[in-house]
């Protein structure tokens, strides 16, 4: 009998992103006791301490030299494998670039069901586990069964809270017979932009642009309002598509999909496309000359005015409350 | 797939949408997919072939994608496509793709209604190919039959190399995808389309994930809108979220 979940995830000179200590903290409310960890790469090891205090029972560190490099085909066999050993009832992926890469190819090869980008898994009445997940991105959401004996999710980050637990999240040996130089796609390369900003769809606050910012350089009074509140900068679809900010910062039905806790709309009249990437944003924020905007009917604040002389003083305010904090 | 503007209704107490006055389109991001497949044959020569899956109306899609420039197409129908799960949809693509032959497949990164972005990566499992999903950036060795491509990450990207045939999931910014000239349009009418019934493929469609049922987001509750001087709105939207949203 299948039991337990097992959590997948990147890492990086032995650190995780949050939503890998999320996924941990969720999968240790529907399956106590039985969960572990899977992480690759050089030093993967050093991430079992702290999996360990979010909610993993043990760790699977496969840090030889073949998970030094990412490879969606090579990963999925290894996960397969680990799978097959451990026999556990559900598989967690993040819902990031690399767990939406790798989630479906362990499903394919695991003949398993898959439901991608979860905001919520549950367990169901019949005691197996189901998920909620938004549809045309977020303007509905569908509450899905898996039929297949063994369950995948891939989680999105920022819907879950951490909790911490007194575990050690012990290492767990698994040899595996993977042949590496069966590897096909393997990454080369990894090109970081420079950015201390965080990520969008991790960031807790976004600050968003339309066109109501008028020109490129003008994104700086939005910087300096990210700057305020720590938060990562985002646009709507016409922005990014007149090039004022690169594609990535697209936010919307066919960019990014966010679930951040407060989101800034500046100068963002709410196209439905836009309405549907943020709507799991916990707080909406509108900043709009036009009182007639649609923005305003999703937001939760707003303020009618002129963004150039809202956002300044907006920014000053959030700086001064902070200092007092 | 409903055009991205759709506001979406659910069907009362069914997991499906009301479809009556959506308007059907391509899958955005495999518009990029196809301008892809188009240049490299533009580029190398060889030919581009549209395979899709679904009701009769999405011979409006194939006939968009062969005025942009594909040479032939075949239509997998059923009219119970969003009944399918991704391994099924995937399972009949990949059939298709093996009775055409190919040298790369390509496909949207994800399709703009269910979000699943299984499919490219299911269709590589079937027909044992490696994959390279999210692309923004593509580059063809057909000699050495090799690609090289970039990947977006979050807040950054990854060049993956991979042998061919390999599948590509296509991402905004891997082109520009183009519009369908008249005289395209008109060509496009007298391509072939080749009509396979679903039920043909002999593939079984048990589904492995089942979709049970289908809500929209709740209302949010109404807004607090400020108006008058900037700085005095923006000192009580500072106090609002530190007072009573608790957020900053």
């Amino acid at each position: 009998m299948a039991r337990g979940i097992l959590v997948a995830t990147n890492q990086n000179g032995g650190r995780v992103r949050r939503v890998a200590y999320e996924m941990v903290s969720l999968a240790q409310t529907l399956a106590p006791g039985a969960v572990t960890a899977l992480t690759f790469g050089a030093e993967a090891e050093k991430t079992a301490p702290e999996l360990g205090r979010f909610g993993a029972d043990q760790v699977v560190a496969l840090n030889a030299p073949p998970y030094q490099q990412y490879s969606s085909d090579g990963f999925a066999l290894a996960v397969q494998a680990v799978v097959e050993r451990l026999d556990p009832e559900a598989v967690f992926f993040p819902a990031t670039a690399w767990g939406k890469d790798l989630a479906p190819r362990v499903a394919g090869l695991l003949k398993a069901g898959l439901a991608s980008d979860c905001i919520e898994v549950h367990r169901r009445e019949d005691g197996r586990l189901g998920a909620v997940r938004p549809v045309y991105a977020g303007k509905a959401f569908a509450t899905v069964a898996i039929e297949s004996p063994r369950a995948l999710f891939s989680i999105r980050p920022n819907i879950q809270a951490v909790t911490t637990h007194d575990r050690a999240g012990a290492l767990l040996d698994v040899n595996l017979d993977v042949d590496a130089s069966q590897f096909q796609a393997v990454v080369v390369d990894v090109k970081a932009q420079a950015s201390d900003k965080p990520e969008l769809t991790e960031a807790d606050i976004i600050v968003s642009g339309g066109r109501g910012i008028k020109a490129a350089e003008n994104f700086r009074v939005l910087e300096d309002l990210a700057d305020a509140l720590g938060a990562a900068l985002g646009s709507s679809r016409p922005v990014a598509d007149e090039g004022w900010v690169p594609h990535s910062y697209h936010i919307g039905q066919t960019g990014k999909v966010v679930s951040p806790t407060v989101y800034f709309a500046v100068g963002i009249s709410g196209a439905i496309q836009h309405l549907a990437g943020i709507s799991g944003s916990k707080y909406i924020v509108a900043i709009n000359n036009d009182p007639d905007a649609p923005i305003f009917k999703a937001a939760n604040y707003g303020i009618v005015g002129d963004l150039f002389q809202v956002v300044p003083a907006l920014a000053a305010e959030i700086r001064r409350i902070k200092q007092e904090a | 797939m409903p055009d991205t503007a759709t506001q979406i209704r659910v069907q009362p107490g069914e997991p499906r949408i009301q479809t009556d006055g959506i308007k059907w389109v391509m899958n955005p991001y495999d518009e990029f997919a196809l301008e892809e497949g188009l240049r490299l044959k533009e580029r190398f020569g060889g030919e581009v072939v549209v395979v899709a899956l679904g009701p009769t109306r999405v011979e409006e899609a194939i006939r968009q994608g062969l005025a942009m420039g594909a040479d032939r197409a075949v239509h997998i129908v059923t009219d119970a496509a969003t009944d399918l799960d991704p391994w099924t949809v995937a399972q009949a693509l990949a059939q298709a793709c093996q009775a055409e032959g190919y040298d790369l497949i390509f496909t949207g990164k994800q399709a703009v209604d269910d979000d699943q972005a299984q499919v490219g990566p299911l269709v590589a499992v079937a027909l044992g190919l490696p994959q390279i999903t999210v692309v923004i950036q593509l580059t063809v060795d057909p000699e050495g039959r090799r690609v090289r491509a970039e990947r977006e990450l979050e807040g950054a990207s990854e060049i993956v190399e991979a042998p061919m045939p390999v599948v590509i999931t296509a991402q905004r910014g891997l082109n520009e995808p183009r519009y369908p000239t008249l005289p395209n349009i008109m060509k496009a009418k007298r391509k072939e389309v080749k009509a396979v019934p679903f039920a043909d493929l002999g593939i079984q469609s048990s589904p492995l994930v089942r979709v049970e049922s289908l809500t929209l987001p709740p209302a949010r509750p109404a807004a607090k809108i400020l108006t008058g001087d900037p700085a005095e709105t923006a000192r009580e939207l500072a106090r609002l979220l530190h007072e009573e949203a608790h957020v900053i």
